[in-house]
This record gives C-alpha cells, sequence and structure tokens, in this order.
C-alpha cells in the first residue's frame, strides 16, 4: 500500500467542506496536530464510508502528516476500513461469551442469508460482515452491532428482522 | 444520609440519564463544591487514606499513583480516562459512563483539581456509540453550568475536558500504548520509566485512570474517608462494579460491597447456574486472568484474597464456565483474540499467540498431540511474566496455563478424540 501512495499515480482528493469543518473543530482539542490524524481518517471514513488512498493522501496534506506515518495508523486500527465497504458494516462479537451462547452459528445464519464470509460485501453494496472482539455487553450475549446501532440477545430470528428492516429502510424497533 | 451505592446511586436501567439539573438535584457535583476550597495536596492524600485502589486491572492505590506526579512548574498536565474497555467479559464502564455520565465528568473535575492538571481527555471506545453521545452531551452541559471552562466556580481553577473515541485496538487499553494513540501514534507501548506521572502526553506530568475509578472520587471527596472504608465488609473498602456473564439465570452487573464472596455474586445476584447447567470453573476478572475452580467460589472478591488462590480479580467481571462448555475451546477463543490484538512488537506475543492459536486449533479438529500439549505447557512459560514489553502476553497465557492446570484430562481427551461437546 505505501509503494502504491508513494507512486505519482494518485492523487489526494479534495476534502469537502464538512470534513473540513469537523476536521478543524478537533484540531481545537489538541495541542499538536499529529494528534488529530486518526480523528480525521474517521471524519473522512463517516463521510466517504471507507478511507481510499486519495483520502488518505488528502487528509496527509491537510495535516501535514507524512503519508507513510498516517498509513501506519490507517492500518494500526481494526475499524480504520482501507478498502470499500457496504452501506451497512455488521460487527458481530466473535468473544467468549457471545461463542459461549452460539455467535458461530449466528456466523453462519448471516452468511448464508447474506452469501458473504467474514471480510466481504454482499453483491447490492447493502452489508458487510467483520468479526469484532468483545461489544462489552455480554450481560446480553449474542451481540452484534450495525453501523452505530447495537443489538443484544441475538436470535437467528432477530437477525432476519434486523437485516429486513434495514433493507427496507423502516426504522429498526427492536426491544433490546 | 450519605448513600451507599456512590457509583449507581443514579442508575435506572430503562431510564434516560440525569441531565445535569436532575443530577445536581440529587446532590451532584458537589465534591466541586468541595474541592475548590481544599489544598490539591490534600485531596490527594484523602483518596490515597481512603484505599481506593485502580479499577483498571492492576489495583494499584489511587491517591499513591496521584502522588508521584511532580510539583507544578507552570507547563501543562494532563488527566486520561481510560475508557477503552474492551477486555472480553468486561462489561461495567459502558453501563456508568451510558447511564450516568455526569458522574465520570465530576469525578474527572475534581480530579484534575486535585492533580492541578488544566485538560482531561476520555478515551473511549469508538464502539461506545451511546457512550460517546452521552458523554458530548454531558459535557457541554458542564460548560454551561460553569463547572468546565474558565475559572469554575470563582476558584481560579481552569479545566477543559475533550473526548477521543478510539477505533478499535485493545492494546490501547494499556495506559502507555493509549498515551501514543492519543498522540496521534501507533500504538505502541512505551517503556517505563518514565512513568506517565512523569513523562507521559506529549512528554508531560499524565495520569491514566479507568473510569470506574473515577468514578470513586466525588464520593469519597464528599463524604470522606471513613464513609468510604464503611462501605466495604469487614475489613474491605469501597463497592465495586462485578458482574456475571455466561449461563447464570440472570446474567448482569451490579454495584457490591468488596468483600462478598464469588458465591454470594453468582448466586444472590446472578440467581445462579441456567437449569440444566453446572458450573465447572470461572475467570474471576475477564479474558487474561487465571480459571478459578468451584473450590473457590467462597472467597471473598478481593485482588489480595484472589491471587493467594492463584488468580487474580482483574475487572471483577466474572465468566462462568459451564460443564457442555469445552474448556478447550472456550480457551483458543480467548487466545485467538489475543493473538489478533497482540500489537506485535516482542517475539513471545507476535510469534507465540498465533502458534498457541494454531495448536488449539488442531486440537480441536482432532489432529493433536501429546506433544502439543507439552508445547503449549512451553508456551505460557515464553509468554509469561518478564519476557516481554507489556502485560498483554503475560494476560494471554493465564486462562491457558490455569486450563492446562484444572483440565488436563480433556486437552489429552482431545488428542484421541478431537472435541466431543456439542457445537455452539
Ligand atoms: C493489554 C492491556 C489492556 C488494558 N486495557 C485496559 C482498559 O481497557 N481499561 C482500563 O482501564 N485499563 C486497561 N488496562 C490497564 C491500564 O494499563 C492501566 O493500568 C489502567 O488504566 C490504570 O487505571 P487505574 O489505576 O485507575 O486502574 C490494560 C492493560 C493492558 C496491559
Ligand atoms: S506483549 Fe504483545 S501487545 Fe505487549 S508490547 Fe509485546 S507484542 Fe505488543
Ligand atoms: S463477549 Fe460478546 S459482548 Fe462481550
Amino acid at each position: 500500500m505505501n509503494n502504491l501512495i508513494a507512486s505519482t499515480a494518485i492523487k489526494a482528493r479534495q476534502l469537502t467542506e464538512e470534513e473540513i469543518h469537523e476536521i478543524e473543530h478537533e484540531k481545537t482539542h489538541y495541542p499538536y496536530t499529529q494528534a488529530v490524524g486518526l480523528e480525521a481518517l474517521k471524519i473522512v471514513q463517516k463521510y466517504q464510508g471507507w478511507v481510499s488512498d486519495e483520502s488518505l493522501l488528502a487528509v496527509s496534506e491537510y495535516l501535514d502528516i507524512a503519508p507513510d506515518e498516517l498509513e501506519g495508523v490507517a492500518t494500526f486500527f481494526n475499524m480504520i476500513f482501507r478498502r470499500p465497504v457496504g452501506k451497512n458494516v455488521i460487527l458481530l462479537c466473535d468473544s467468549v461469551a457471545c461463542w459461549m451462547l452460539g455467535c458461530d452459528n449466528l456466523k453462519e445464519h448471516i452468511s448464508n442469508t447474506l452469501g458473504v464470509d467474514y471480510g466481504e460485501t454482499t453483491k447490492d453494496g447493502l452489508f458487510t460482515l467483520i468479526p469484532v472482539p468483545c461489544l462489552g455487553a455480554c450481560d446480553k450475549a449474542p451481540v452484534m452491532m450495525v453501523g452505530r446501532e447495537t443489538y443484544t440477545h441475538l436470535s437467528t430470528n432477530k437477525i432476519d428482522q434486523i437485516i429486513a428492516h434495514i433493507r427496507d429502510e423502516s426504522p429498526v424497533e427492536l426491544d433490546n | 444520609m450519605a448513600t451507599d451505592k456512590p457509583l449507581t446511586k443514579n442508575i435506572e436501567i430503562g431510564r434516560a440519564p440525569f441531565n445535569f439539573k436532575q443530577y445536581e438535584a440529587a446532590g451532584g457535583y458537589e465534591s466541586v463544591r468541595k474541592v475548590v476550597t481544599m489544598a490539591p495536596g490534600d485531596v490527594v492524600n484523602l483518596v490515597k487514606d481512603a484505599g481506593l485502589g485502580g479499577r483498571g486491572g492492576a489495583g494499584f492505590n489511587t491517591g499513591l499513583k496521584w502522588s508521584f506526579v511532580p510539583a507544578p512548574d507552570g507547563g501543562p498536565r494532563y488527566l486520561v480516562i481510560n475508557g477503552d474497555e474492551m477486555e472480553p467479559g468486561t462489561f461495567k464502564d459502558r453501563l456508568l459512563i451510558e447511564h450516568d455520565p455526569h458522574l465520570l465528568i465530576e469525578g474527572m473535575i475534581t480530579t484534575c483539581f486535585a492533580l492541578q492538571a488544566q485538560t482531561g481527555y476520555i478515551f473511549l471506545r469508538g464502539e461506545y456509540t451511546v457512550c460517546e453521545e452521552r458523554l458530548l452531551s454531558a459535557i457541554s452541559e458542564a460548560y454551561e453550568n460553569g463547572m468546565l471552562g474558565r475559572n469554575i466556580l470563582g476558584s481560579g481553577f481552569d479545566l477543559d475536558i475533550y473526548l477521543h473515541t478510539s477505533a478499535g485496538r485493545y492494546i490501547c487499553g494499556e495506559e502507555t500504548a493509549l498515551i501514543n494513540a492519543l498522540e496521534g501514534k501507533r500504538a505502541n507501548p512505551r517503556a517505563k520509566p518514565p512513568f506517565p506521572q512523569v513523562s507521559g502526553l506529549w512528554g508531560r506530568p499524565t495520569v491514566v485512570n479507568n473510569v470506574e475509578t473515577i468514578c470513586n472520587i466525588p464520593g469519597i471527596v464528599a463524604n470522606g474517608v471513613e464513609w468510604y472504608q464503611g462501605l466495604g465488609l469487614g475489613d474491605f473498602v469501597g463497592t465495586r462494579m462485578s458482574g456475571v456473564s455466561g449461563r447464570v439465570k440472570n446474567p448482569g452487573c451490579w454495584e457490591v460491597p468488596v468483600g462478598i464472596t464469588f458465591r454470594q455474586l453468582l448466586e444472590d445476584y446472578a440467581g445462579g447456574m441456567q437449569d440444566g447447567y453446572e458450573l465447572k470453573a470461572f475467570l474471576p476478572g475477564g479474558g487474561s486472568t487465571d480459571f478459578l475452580m468451584p473450590e473457590h467460589l467462597d472467597l471473598p472478591m478481593d485482588p489480595g484474597a484472589v491471587q493467594k488462590a492463584g488468580s487474580r480479580l482483574g475487572t471483577s467481571l466474572i465468566m462462568v464456565l459451564d460443564d457442555k462448555t469445552c474448556p478447550v475451546g472456550c480457551i483458543r477463543n480467548l487466545i485467538k483474540f489475543f493473538a489478533h490484538e497482540s500489537c506485535g512488537w516482542c517475539t513471545p506475543c507476535r510469534d507465540g499467540l498465533p502458534w498457541t492459536e494454531h495448536m488449539l486449533n488442531k486440537l480441536e479438529e482432532g489432529t493433536g498431540s501429546m506433544k502439543d500439549i507439552e508445547i503449549l505447557q512451553e508456551m505460557t512459560t515464553y509468554m509469561g511474566p518478564g519476557n516481554t514489553f507489556c502485560a498483554l502476553a503475560p494476560g494471554a497465557a493465564e486462562p491457558l496455563q490455569s486450563g492446562l492446570k484444572y483440565f488436563r484430562d480433556e486437552f489429552e481427551a482431545h488428542v484421541k478424540h478431537g472435541c466431543s461437546y456439542n457445537k455452539h
């Protein structure tokens, strides 16, 4: 990836006004701009869905952080996506409490329903499935997140409902 | 009469957390009004005398930790709240922040005054989106009501608090890695010494404390040492968030007096095992603690007592292993987590963990050998204390070494038949 960035073929894109506005706000929280690197990547990801090379270079130029250094940060964190992801990222907890309560079966069910394995995105671009460590709701296992929402006490049935709700974009009103 | 549940007195699951006005009406921000009339050094001593131990896992005396911060030299000093909660089986800081965000903010203000720190950061796990929203709103309410910003309550003390949300990496919870992450770097741990209290964030004096630790400060400052110590049973001091996950009737997390036994937590709070399941063993305080057995259930939930039994109280959230769940599979799940989350800095951790995971996979699949069990045993020393830069790998070795000790026969049965438990 570093070589790719270093190559001249890829150019920084223009950051949007909203992105710049939010990055500027974050800058007021830290005495040094390097500290804003991760926040800026997250802001870009919030608007673009993922962090492309063009986005990474844009942040690197805007904050004056070397591309390699920023790439080192981007790849360090599990939740910075350096590849395109679906509109809804499903984070299925695969840690110990959820494992005891059957998250392996839920994974099979999601994979069969959506036709994707971990790390893959559905053909319609709606869902990406990713495992995530303990979501800190072990007393309500099994647990997953979709986007910023957390869903607990999962069953195959409940997962079907969540997926259906997201597909037809009606609000999800499930009792957690 | 002062409360006997200082951490959860405002918490009612199912209703929205208190806003500033409600929180204040319930006695909130009293410690701030009191602390600004005190000498900072006296606050540090008060917390030291109270005997509060850090709730992030290691249990170090909080006031003592603060006392290592050098005298003010006019430059910046920082308080950083560790809210990166990612230890498998741990769900206490999320509960405290989601349901009473002002308690953490009050604790931070009071602590920052004691440390004479004018900037506080909350390092929050990125997946904790509800915590994020509620903290942002509590912080802005605190500014609007003069509890943050310039010249707080006319005391001349200034304080700003900022929220930093992370992006998913367990090692960020280690306090020096956390400091690197806050500086915008890759989150590898730093060598100690120098300790963060002397040279931390941007080379300046920094105290890193767990969320729950700091939620204890308002009560201690407002009500005093005697009250705090009286909260524990017998000689034990204070209360502590403690919980249970796994196949129990009523999993959850509660504020309990320090000194209750594991059995009391398991039976009185968590309702005992689900019908048809028996307790086989338990992890007393998160995924990086040694298994304890049913014969340990009558130990008090106190760091010293648990250490004598060969484990650690850790985060005080216990995870039960039932008789229908494979211990080898359970340990494999834990090791997989640690292997994935290793920061890759030192060899025993970077290479040892994936190798360990590989051998556990073989055992589960029925292709393992007795030699593999021997190697697993050696791995627990190779990854153990003293061989690595931080406590991640030694922590990972704990459930493995105790698993090998208590379930040796089950490991050996896996060599002959693979895993004979029902798949989960
Ligand atoms: C790998 C690793 C992960 C850790 N994760 C956390 C964490 O998520 N939250 C936390 O408070 N402490 C965590 N700690 C402990 C911190 O390094 C530190 O001891 C703690 O934040 C100090 O706060 P306390 O004195 O209030 O307990 C972790 C330690 C290690 C080695
Ligand atoms: S023990 Fe593991 S996590 Fe800790 S510094 Fe070494 S490689 Fe990194
Ligand atoms: S193990 Fe899944 S939420 Fe903790």
